[in-house]
């Protein structure tokens, strides 16, 4: 019964974005996380996604969404001259993670927004199973 | 008498089993939303239910040989033969990261199919109820 497979992909699909909230909710919590070397500093988070495809069959419909990993933004640290804190190195520097705030924002709505179509999907499938149980009633 | 309970349903049930199908492919859509280079696919209900009434038998791959391998939908017969080839949807704003699918059509795509979806189900309902106040007889 494909709708129950709807269930099942709007599922993953749900997973996916909700880990993508987590990555964005982490990066923005530690936005502001000084460290005194390059290696310690904190670095932006983003989950890849790629589709999942079903088992070698007959079928040629996907089966939603997978993560496929994690990895960490490459962009150039935040290095700022502070020799008053106290985690500044030998030269007086303190680093600051590649968190970029606005692009975070972004990320998150788009990831809320994305989850919502996957509720509704999930939503929708359920009561159309549920009118096709009550059928001739 | 025969009571022949298909020819009374018509297409309705393998109408259904296409909608059932296409929802799946919607959601897939959808859930691929933020899926780098995730190509947006649909079924051709008009031709799948062609197929379904048995006017065409759809295009498949030839297999001359075992080790071929067949055109997936069609060469499975039975209900997944009803679906035959998925198409690609033609996207109408290009993105940078490959993807082609359009959530907001995603969406409209996927309430039509449920509005049709409850429609059938109505008329398989009043089929059903037609035969139940005949067998009682009232």
């Amino acid at each position: 019964m494909s709708l129950f497979k709807v269930l099942d992909i709007a599922g993953t699909g749900m997973s996916a974005q909700a880990l993508r909230l987590n990555t964005t909710a982490s990066n923005m919590a530690n936005a502001e996380t000084i460290s005194s070397s390059t290696e310690q500093t904190y670095r932006a988070r983003q989950p890849v996604f790629a589709a999942t495809l079903n088992a070698l069959g007959s079928e040629n419909h996907g089966a939603g969404v997978q993560v496929r990993g994690i990895v960490e933004s490459q962009a150039p640290l935040r290095r700022e001259l502070n020799p008053a804190h106290p985690l500044a190195d030998a030269e007086g520097y303190i680093y600051k993670p590649n968190v970029n705030m606005v692009e975070e924002m972004a990320n998150m709505i788009s990831a809320s927004r994305s989850y919502q179509s996957n509720t509704e999907v999930a939503k929708t499938s359920k009561q159309l199973l549920l009118r096709t149980l009550s059928l001739g009633e | 008498m025969r009571f022949a309970m298909d020819k009374i349903m018509g297409l309705g049930q393998q109408a259904l089993t296409i909608h059932s199908r296409r929802s799946e492919v919607l959601a897939n859509n959808l859930a691929n939303a933020d899926t780098p280079g995730f190509k947006a696919r649909d079924i051709d209900f008009q031709a799948a239910l062609r197929q379904a009434k048995g006017e065409t038998q759809g295009e498949r791959l030839l297999t001359t040989n075992a080790h071929h391998i067949g055109s997936s939908g069609a060469a499975a017969g039975g209900i997944d033969g009803l679906i035959g080839e998925l198409k690609f949807r033609t996207p109408s704003q290009p993105s940078l990261d490959g993807n082609t699918v359009d959530p907001l059509r995603e969406k409209a795509a996927f309430m039509e199919n449920a509005l049709l979806y409850q429609t059938n189900l109505n008329f398989l309902s009043g089929k059903i109820k037609g035969i139940k106040s005949a067998l009682k007889g009232e």
